[in-house]
């Protein structure tokens, strides 16, 4: 049985996501790709393109929303849409993962919905039960 | 998650509520609504916003809200709040990510019948030349540093040097579309990266260019005096500082988060990070923020030339005949300098407005001489489908609210529960049924952006007039929409 990546949740002005992961390393995994996930037709992107990211942070809220906005910093710059998250080392102040992806294409790629940043507003990365749960605020 | 407030509120009249000062607040909360409307708001925790404003050093007078008030980070998105520039505080979050997201009108010596049947054609001519939506760029001006800076630094001016528009324009937009004090020297590489390929698209969300045509005028005399009359053609754009805006706005809430901390500031919020105006991070943002800001306003700069165009192009006429003059832009995400009366003094305030508009009052010497005698317009865009409305500023605004108006619908849905709403049913039919065209870039905005999910921006424009707090000079309805 696949345990759910993440779910939205209801926010008057914004987007919430609710991610879910067994380790912290599944958890950012799961946060990445439910970034992609709101914004594109995800099944359309092909892996022709690796990046490799480094991201820091005081704690791992920080981490979570600095995470987030720097892929989007991608996206916007390079154009990068992203479909696998390879987070290969995650710390309570720093992360390294390989994330793959493709250019976009606007022939072939559906873009569903504009993210301008991912907030503070009501961030949570927290252990619970057999894993951990991350809530966090999309601006869009 | 969406949980009702458990703060208590006041009735002081049939258009103001109060929320008294208790536990650590140093001012007052004051929010411009009616009956109805305040019942709405306590849905959310929008006034528990409004009461952690209150916490902030060096806030001055009351924390305020204006009707069309919604849940922000931090910051109440439809939130004014003004700090001493000597002892008070900055902060990104009571600007907002999207750094001087405004709005402008122009009108036309269109009318009504003479764009009858061309509509569609005027839409697929804006979208194509306009571009909008996720990720949107230009490939015909992409900027190298040096020339971005520029634009940073001198706002329209650069745009205008550039053929973009005549001087005409720059005597016409808040600030002259240039807010002093910006300093490209402290807007990071990552910023800058992100703006080069943004100059003169839309972006998403609830961006847009809209065609429409004067409804309704409320004051004869005051539409005279902004050049309105019935049926008139008019286009107001909608548009911010794109990636730009928000890459500064996140690069100084990490600075800010550490300077709360190093200044000792206690923060009801995270959000709120901010830093003493007189500090070097304090300064920095407010120098970072202007840049973002004047790209903004050359942002809606060149839009407006490509609409200027795109009319040219539709109806086989020159700019002399068609004029589509700049009435008046305004930003409603942004943090001002400003001078203001307090207990009988003139004092240098930080004036923040998150979702709010400037109002200023006739006479007032930053409202332009053509205007100077009737007051600043103020130019409320409704949401997709529904009406805009143009006001002026007031005497009542510039002494109750730091001269400080609503800035447009605030939402009452989530975007989710609107896809939920709108799930079976053709957005775009439906509004071309009530004869409007609307071309939009990204998919899930036409169901995100439903007129359900917004506050009804009459109601919002109806409690700011009654209240004092801007005056109601015409209504605008939209024939033709592209958006992000």
């Amino acid at each position: 049985m696949t345990q759910k990546k993440y779910r939205l949740i209801n926010h008057t002005a914004d987007l919430g996501i609710e991610v879910y992961g067994e380790g912290l390393q599944e958890l950012f995994s799961n946060a990445g790709f439910a970034l992609f996930d709101i914004m594109t037709d995800i099944s359309r992107v092909r892996e022709t393109t690796e990046k490799f990211i480094t991201v820091e942070g005081n704690d791992l809220e920080q981490l979570m929303v600095n995470w987030l906005n720097d892929l989007l910093y991608l996206f916007d710059v390079e154009g990068l849409l992203f479909k696998r998250f390879e987070v290969q080392e995650v710390a309570d102040n720093h992360l390294k993962a390989l994330v793959v992806g493709e250019c976009y294409d606007p022939d072939r790629h559906i873009m569903e919905t504009a993210v301008k940043a991912a907030t503070y507003h009501q961030i949570q990365v927290v252990k619970e039960n057999n894993g951990w749960r991350a809530q966090i605020i999309i601006d869009l | 998650m969406t949980e009702q407030t458990n703060i208590q509120v006041q009735k002081v009249d049939e258009y103001r509520w109060k929320i008294a000062k208790e536990g650590n607040m140093r001012v007052d909360g004051i929010i411009y609504a009616d009956e109805r409307m305040i019942e709405e708001i306590k849905k959310d925790k929008s006034l528990d916003q409004v009461a952690n404003v209150a916490h902030l050093p060096g806030i001055v007078k009351y924390s305020l809200a204006m009707p069309d008030i919604h849940w922000g980070y931090g910051f109440p998105i439809g939130g004014v709040a003004a700090f001493d520039a000597e002892e008070g505080i900055i902060s990104p979050g009571g600007v907002g990510y999207d750094i001087n997201c405004g709005v402008r009108l122009l009108r036309s010596r269109l009318f009504r019948e003479e764009v009858s049947g061309k509509m569609k054609r005027l839409v697929d001519t804006l979208f194509s030349n306009i571009p909008s939506g996720v990720g949107s760029r230009r490939k015909d001006l992409k900027l190298d540093f040096q020339r971005e800076k520029e634009v940073l630094s001198k706002g329209v001016a650069w745009a205008v040097s550039q053929g973009f528009g005549t001087e005409k324009d720059l005597e016409h937009i808040e600030e002259g579309g240039c807010i002093k004090g910006a300093d490209p020297a402290v807007v990071s590489d990552k910023a800058l990266e992100r703006g080069r390929a943004q100059l003169g698209t839309l972006g998403s969300g609830n961006h847009f260019v809209e065609v429409g045509y004067v409804s309704e005028v409320y004051d004869k005399q005051l539409a005279l005096a902004l050049g309105l009359e019935l049926d008139q053609i008019t286009v107001v754009v909608h548009t911010g500082s794109r990636g730009l805006g928000y890459q500064v706005c996140d690069d100084y809430i990490k600075v800010m988060l550490n300077a709360a901390r190093e200044y000792d500031i206690e923060l009801p919020d995270r959000q709120l990070c901010c830093a003493p105006i007189n500090s070097p991070q304090g300064r920095d943002y407010f120098a970072a923020m202007a840049c973002a800001a004047n790209y903004a306003f050359t942002n809606r700069q060149l839009i407006t030339h490509w609409v200027r165009q795109s009319f040219e192009q539709t109806f086989q006429m020159d700019l002399r005949h068609l004029q589509l003059d700049l009435i008046y832009d305004v930003c409603h995400n942004i943090a001002k300098f400003e001078t203001h009366v307090v207990n009988g003094q003139k004092k240098k305030l930080c004036v923040h407005r998150k979702g709010a508009t400037r109002a200023f009052p006739p006479g007032h010497s930053d409202v332009p001489e053509a205007y100077r005698s009737i007051g600043q317009p103020v130019l409320i865009p409704g949401d997709m489908g529904r009406c805009s409305y143009v006001l002026v500023g007031t005497v009542g605004a510039y002494e109750e609210t730091f001269g400080s108006s609503c800035h447009g619908a605030g939402r009452v849905m989530s975007r989710n529960q609107a896809m939920k709403t709108a799930k079976g049913r053709h957005i775009a039919r439906e509004l071309e049924d009530s004869g409007i065209f609307v071309h939009a870039a990204t998919r899930a905005t036409l169901a995100e952006e439903i007129p359900e999910a917004y506050k009804d921006v009459t109601e919002v424009v109806d409690i700011v007039h009654h209240a004092g707090i801007g005056k109601k000079v015409a209504q605008l309805r939209p024939l033709g929409v592209i958006k992000g």
